[in-house]
């Protein structure tokens, strides 16, 4: 589907009250635009739950459910089933962050996917409990300061490099993986609408860059979406039962220090923690696209 | 439901009945993992999936958790679900227990109660289900496997009812039941779906009416669900009493409601037990009869809602009131214990509270002879202590 065959009508309205900046109502928005009407959608505790609605408010002109933080996967699987009992076909999506999906809800996430549960499940992914105010999460990658990985005099920033969540789902073998990125729109929706056409578990993730979080200009949400892709730092894929099927390389390798640039999280880093970045990325690179560029 | 299912009697265990049970009322979701003492719900139910004598959904989850927040989504999307768990399993569930009873999904649970860690142990005690007692379910215990199946039938009947609209976790004592055979008469499928009827949900998932279940919601307006969430419960007491009343009607057995007296109605003393001691203590009553004891017997089937109000009419006129728990609140008493007592506020008669059968060691009719006993003199002259820790090494009573 191209940008502008997609429906006028939005099923994620204004209204809500997410930050200047934040990318996270327009992965929704234009997701639900693919989706269609009848889908049911869940989300854990998040920060999209709390700004797309406070009762008796509600962005939401689809049916939505929450229950908890840890699971779901385990609740997107539930409505699943009770509609498959019915007998009637509803798109059930899960909507998570990071922490949801790479933390506290990767045990009911790989249990759905084990189970090729029939739902999508979307990991946005803004690299830290943005919500409860920005404490670190597996997805936070290296050297960043959050909250609870503040740039202390002895420890500057989180000491571990980001989880590779996309690749632990890849090794699921579900039916669909692919990892999206707001920077690339038409590869976005094309990955959505594979989604909704495949049947069984897919999992979507997409970068959300922060601009509360990881302290840059809200204007530039996309830039930097743009940046993280071109740097290696994000990867866009697609993978079909465990085999990477479709990968979009970018067509010059930026280096992370141009990435890391601006954002407020980064502004401590040392020449060394650029370089154990760097070489971080540089793994990425050659296990995704073979060799990396000549310098 | 796809096969229909004859009346019949049956030689089964526990665990079986409550899979039967949760059968005969033709869930449409299941989610369970499997716990001892509860596997055999589980093995039993997967029996009758991959036999093709149900089309419900069984999603095997990977962890209890997982288990309570799947059957909640079904549940909200319409189905009626069923799950069973057991102590640790059980503690894992706590926090979605409070979102089922606040959403108001009926959902069925059988609990088999199993000592909670540490030290690790798979035997009978109630400190699994008793902590649960302010998530807001219906609470209860069974004394038989006849009642096991009996009561998931009734338990879908009273948590669907419109003035009430809450879980239940109908409880059984692990291996005493869970894993012993005792002849049961099962209805037939037919009866069931009458006594039942068909599960209509009062709100629901579907894209068709578009609904959020669960959102964000300000201090502005939960109190006023916090009310209606205990008014839900306290008229669940009514629809007890009036399910079993019913249910008695139609296949003949009768549980009386939230209590069940036994010689009570001339006893100077009453001991209140729970679970299967009720059966132990039945005997014991009838043997201290013979000897011209007016002794009686209260067997509690409900923790929530509690029966405060038949409580406080017995009570009225006995002499000494006796509690059976197997359960402690460390540096309080048996939550049974503490929760009679406040129901019997105001009124002159001592409480005593028994604890025995901790860890699930056996109680037997020499236990329940000597809470008797110390009951007995507790009538004639002031107890000098509320708390008797039965049959307890280094204890002395």
């Amino acid at each position: 589907m191209n940008i502008k065959d997609l429906p006028e009508e939005s099923l994620f309205t204004p209204g809500h009250t997410a930050c200047a900046g934040c990318p996270a109502p327009a992965i929704v928005r234009n997701m639900m635009k693919i989706f269609g009407k009848d889908t049911i959608v869940y989300t854990p505790a998040n920060c999209l739950l709390v700004f797309s609605g406070t009762y008796p408010y509600l962005a939401w002109r689809v049916p939505y459910l929450h229950e908890a933080f840890e699971n779901t996967a385990a609740c997107i699987s539930g409505v699943a089933r009770a509609y498959r009992k019915k007998g009637k076909k509803t798109l059930v999506v899960g909507i998570a962050g990071d922490g949801g999906t790479y933390d506290i809800g990767i045990q009911a996430l790989s249990g759905a996917a084990e189970r090729n549960e029939d739902v999508i499940y979307v990991c946005y992914d803004n690299e830290a409990y943005m919500n409860t105010g920005i404490q670190r999460s597996g997805a936070t990658p290296y050297g960043a300061a959050t909250t609870t990985t503040p740039a202390g005099r002895k420890i500057a920033g989180k000491l571990e490099h980001k989880k590779d969540m996309a690749e632990i789902m890849r090794a699921h073998e579900v039916p669909y993986v692919a990892t999206l990125s707001i920077s690339h729109p038409k590869d976005f929706l094309e990955k959505v609408e594979k989604a909704k056409e495949t049947e069984g578990f897919r999992y979507l993730h997409v970068l959300s860059p922060c601009p509360t979080g990881w302290r840059f200009d809200p204007a530039k949400s996309i830039e930097i979406a743009r940046k993280a892709v071109d740097s290696g730092m994000w990867t866009l894929y697609e993978a079909e039962y465990g085999e990477i099927t479709n990968i979009y390389k970018p067509k010059k390798k930026i280096p992370v220090e141009e990435y890391i640039k601006g954002q407020g999280r980064f502004r401590h880093f040392t020449p060394e923690m650029i370089a154990e970045l760097q070489k971080w990325v540089d793994r990425k690179w050659k296990r995704l696209y073979g060799e990396l560029p000549e310098s | 439901m796809i096969q229909k299912l004859p009346a019949k009697k049956m030689v089964v265990t526990g665990d079986y009945a409550a899979a039967y049970g949760a059968l005969l009322c033709d869930v449409d979701v299941v989610a369970a993992y499997p716990i001892t003492p509860q596997t055999l719900i589980v093995e039993e139910f997967s029996n009758f999936v991959n036999d093709g004598i149900t089309d419900a959904e069984f999603i095997m989850v990977e962890s209890e958790h997982s288990a309570m927040s799947a059957c909640i989504a079904a549940q909200a999307a319409g189905a009626r679900t069923y799950t069973a768990t057991a102590s640790q399993g059980l503690a894992l569930m706590h926090e979605m227990l409070f979102i089922a009873s606040a959403l108001r999904l009926p959902i069925v649970m059988p609990v088999v109660n199993r000592t909670v860690a540490a030290p690790i142990g798979i035997w009978c005690e109630h400190n699994d289900s008793m902590p649960q007692r302010d998530t807001g379910w219906i609470q209860m215990a069974c004394e038989d496997n006849q009642e096991v199946l009996d009561m998931i039938i009734m338990a879908y009947k009273i948590g669907e009812r419109k003035d009430v609209l809450l879980p239940v976790m109908p409880c059984l004592d692990a291996f005493i039941l869970s894993h012993t055979v005792e002849p049961v008469d099962a209805p037939s499928s037919d009866e069931v779906a009458d006594f039942i009827g068909k599960y209509e949900p009062h709100a629901m998932l579907d894209p068709d009416n578009p609904m959020a279940i669960g959102t964000f919601t300000p201090p502005e307006y939960i109190q006023e669900l916090r009310y209606q969430n205990h008014v839900a419960m306290e008229n669940a007491k009514k629809a007890i009493k009036e399910v079993t009343k019913e249910f008695a009607d139609e296949f003949g057995r009768d549980y009386h409601g939230l209590i069940e007296e036994y010689k009570c109605d001339d006893a100077e003393v009453v001991l209140i037990t729970v679970g299967t001691v009720t059966g132990t203590a039945r005997e014991v009553v009838d043997k201290l009869r013979q000897q011209g004891k007016k002794v009686g017997l209260i067997k509690l089937r409900f923790y929530r809602p509690f029966p405060r109000e038949e409580l406080r009419s017995i009570a009225e006129n006995v002499e000494a009131i006796g509690v059976y728990d197997r359960a402690i609140s460390y540096g309080s008493g048996g939550p049974l214990f503490i929760e009679t007592r406040n129901a019997l506020y105001g009124m002159d008669v001592p409480v005593l509270n028994f604890l025995a059968g901790l860890g699930g060691r056996d109680v037997v009719t020499g236990d329940v002879e000597k809470m008797y006993e110390i009951l007995m003199k507790a009538k004639d002259s002031k107890p000098d202590k509320e708390i008797y820790w039965i049959g307890t090494r280094g204890v002395s009573i």
